[in-house]
């Protein structure tokens, strides 16, 4: 077999496992789209916020020391204790819960009804305030998250690969927990939405949220519960991103990942979130693989955006979002 | 009518009677924002000198110092409001911590008279006083930085690098691509083969470069990053089990933000720098006495000898040492950023100078002239340690290789002069 196909297919393998980890960050966005009708500006803020959260949690650091600090005189930074990752993460949830509720009553509950531009706007101030207040509340220096995720090279992998190919391939062991991670959380998801009540009443209002109102469903439930499970799959992806980079301020910019899967698959499907992240990995890294040495590399930003754009110009709801019917 | 004459005179002499205005120093920081992390320290130190001045001396020449911090969040945009908000308050020196903000201030600190410090980073060529007359960037550039890692891969192979493979990973903006050139010219003095590597802002996701590299398998990378984009790169070198040894950045992916998040598989991961590292200097005792525990600190006082807080600090002791040179010069306490500006053309550092200021061998000894804005263009290598957590120098500082790095600047220089009619001389 040529060499260059062999390492076409290793590239291949790689944007699949990249496909996954920006899907992650595109199903919170899919979640909140599909319930309110809100492009929720802030999700990549809301995956910073989480990680930062549980590291925080899990190294028993105070919140807010230096703001008591400079307050009190004090000097206090850490409780002294550590917090095993799965309590930690559990505390981080009801954060994210505490959040979900707070935005809905301080925010949302005042704008329902408002233009999508408006809830797209308080979505921005919400991104800007979250950033400043983890800042704030957890300091800006750079974090290191460790919940033992495995990382680094699959030796069984490479080693199977060599035997075939004489060449063996590199597979992220993150990656490959990513990959099974996101495969059980868009299943819990699909079970979620079709056979729980809460997730056909979450289907309700997102078809007709004035229908639902009428048959006795709570707006705000479904609302704050919509935003919970979105912070919960931020808190994923920001787990999953953090592992690789460290905590950090830049994580909030994984959302630029997440944009061109979103106008690929669509802003409504659960699906279509995993399947426009597979396209989108996939095809930036095989044009960079066989186009990018010959343009000067760097190629895969913008043409993850291209690639979405194509796919627009044909289906403008995304591969799996919803048809658009305009009645006259 | 002779009362009102009187006071009349007596408002005119205390008009022209001089005002001892505090020395100014702007700083144009980034403590928000993808950059934060590197851009704190750095402030933290550049606000730390200047207090432990004003707390233990009184000042520069008996005159208070004052710091105007204004956040540019390393954005270039801001980073011009900030020095067009701040120049009208007698702002002596500026030195705003990114290549773009620099490249946009440039003219106007220029038309403005008043000089621009760009330590180890900006635009490299100003390294020709004779054009920029009003930018600095001693005491090293990104081309110095470019040659002294090629130096120590030199050493490291007897002196010669012929049929090696070098590859350069570096952030896809006007910084990264700054080190090319040189890079080039290099490989056709010594032999080696050059791949260049890009990787797009902000660097979050870099598999497709580390499998070509793991498919090219380069003797040796060289690293030209910020923010993000330097943990990521160490993160994915240790996962294709690139040899950290070989793997060797500029002093901007070279601080402990770089390396911690990899844990121990960072260990032995290498970067050049211009100024000392760590903690053990008699300096970082007064910062403690008078400074964190006068509670003054800028932050937290925890970051006290790492390496980008340690440069914050250099950058403010040089600026110190030029106002000093230039009060000496005019012979007046109160300088202007005119005077400023030759206290840094004028500057001298020796070691005996260093020692007395509590950082002894901290950094080079060097002169700058109107000829040589650059300074020495020394550094030396440093290496992390990822048990102890920290960094140290496994070598002496050391020159570049001038002889390649010279002729670039004098080229960029003149085409700069010659795009801006501007004539060169000293002023």
């Amino acid at each position: 077999m040529p060499e260059q196909l062999i390492f076409a297919m290793e590239v291949f393998l790689n944007g699949l496992m990249a496909g996954v980890l920006y899907a992650l960050v595109a199903l919170g966005f899919v979640l909140i789209y599909k319930a309110s009708g809100i492009f929720n500006y802030a999700q990549g803020v809301m995956a910073l916020f989480a990680a930062l959260t549980l590291v925080g949690i899990m190294e028993g650091q105070v919140p807010f020391s230096h703001l008591i600090n400079a307050a009190l005189g004090t000097d206090i930074h850490h409780f002294g204790w550590h917090v095993p990752g799965f309590v930690a993460i559990l505390l981080t949830m009801g954060v994210m819960v505490i959040l979900a509720w707070l935005v809905q009553k301080v925010v949302f509950r005042h704008l329902v009804g408002q233009e999508p531009i408006i809830l797209f706007m308080a979505t921005i101030g919400l991104a800007y305030f979250l950033e400043g207040f983890g800042d704030l509340m957890w300091g800006s220096e750079i974090k290191t998250m460790n919940v033992g995720l495995p990382q680094g090279m699959n030796l069984a992998i490479d080693e199977v690969t060599y035997g075939i190919f004489g060449y063996g391939f590199f597979i992220d062991n993150l990656d490959i927990v990513a990959t099974v991670i996101a495969a059980l959380l868009v299943v819990a998801l699909v079970i979620f939405a079709q056979y729980t009540k809460q997730g056909r009443a979450m289907r309700a209002v997102a078809d007709d949220h004035q229908a639902a109102l009428s048959v006795g469903i709570s707006l705000n439930f479904i609302w704050v519960m919509v935003w919970s499970v979105a912070g919960f799959v931020a808190l994923v992806a920001g787990i999953m991103w953090g592992t690789k980079s460290g905590v950090q301020f830049s994580l909030s910019l994984i959302a630029l990942k997440a944009l061109p899967v979103l106008m690929l698959g669509g802003f409504t499907s659960i699906p279509g979130a995993i399947v426009g992240g597979l396209i989108i990995g996939v095809g930036e890294k095989l044009f960079e693989f066989a186009i990018g040495p010959m343009v000067g590399g760097a190629t895969e930003n913008w043409f993850a955006y291209v690639l979405a754009l194509i796919f627009l110009v044909f289906r403008p709801q995304g591969l799996f979002g919803e048809k658009i019917i305009e009645r006259v | 009518m002779k009362l009102k004459l009187a006071t009349m005179a007596l408002g005119a002499v205390m008009a022209a009677a001089p005002a001892m205005a505090d020395l100014v120093f702007p700083s144009l920081s980034y403590r928000t924002g993808p950059y934060a992390a590197g851009g704190i320290p750095f402030a933290d130190g550049y606000a730390d000198y200047f207090t432990l001045l004003n707390a233990r001396d009184g000042g520069i020449g008996g005159v208070p110092t004052k710091l105007l911090e204004c956040e540019t969040g390393y954005n270039t945009e801001k980073g011009v409001e900030c020095y067009e908000s701040t120049k009208g308050e007698g702002a002596l020196v500026y030195q705003p911590l990114s290549t773009g903000i620099t490249y946009q201030l440039i003219p106007k600190v220029t038309a403005d008279g008043i000089p621009l410090h760009t330590m180890g980073y900006g635009r490299t060529s100003a390294a020709n006083g004779k054009v920029f007359s009003n930018v600095f960037n001693y005491p090293a550039n990104y081309w110095n930085g470019a040659s002294l890692i090629v130096n120590h891969l030199l050493e490291e192979n007897g002196g010669d690098l012929k049929g090696k493979k070098i590859a350069l990973l570096y952030h896809n903006s006007a910084y990264g691509k700054e080190p090319i050139r040189t890079l080039e010219e290099l490989s056709k003095k010594h032999g080696y083969d050059l791949t260049l590597i890009p990787v797009d802002h902000p660097g979050q996701e870099q598999k497709s470069q580390w499998l070509q590299i793991r498919r090219e398998r380069p003797d040796n990378v060289i690293m030209y990053g910020w923010g993000v984009m330097n943990q990521v790169a160490v993160q994915e070198a240790a996962n294709i089990r690139f040899p950290m040894e070989n793997f060797i950045g500029v002093w901007w992916s070279g601080s402990e933000n770089d390396v911690l998040p990899a844990g121990d598989k960072a260990n032995g991961y290498k970067a050049v720098t211009f100024h000392n590292v760590g903690s053990d200097f008699p300096v970082f005792d007064d910062i403690q006495k008078y400074v964190v525990d006068a509670g003054n600190a800028a932050g937290a006082g925890d970051q006290i000898g790492t390496a980008l807080y340690n440069r914050g600090l250099y950058a403010a002791m040089l600026a110190a040492e030029a106002a000093a040179n230039a009060q000496k010069i005019h012979g007046t306490a109160d300088i202007t950023p005119a005077m400023m500006r030759d206290g840094m053309e004028a500057l001298e550092i020796t070691e005996a100078r260093m020692g007395e200021l509590g950082m002894p061998n901290f950094g080079p000894s060097f002169k700058v002239s109107c000829e040589n804005h650059g300074g020495p263009g020394t550094g030396a290598i440093a290496q992390w340690d990822a048990s102890a957590k920290s960094w140290s120098l496994i070598s002496d500082f050391s020159e570049s290789d001038m002889s390649v790095i010279q002729p670039l600047i004098d080229a960029d220089s003149a085409a700069y002069a010659a795009e801006n009619k501007i004539a060169e001389g000293c002023k």
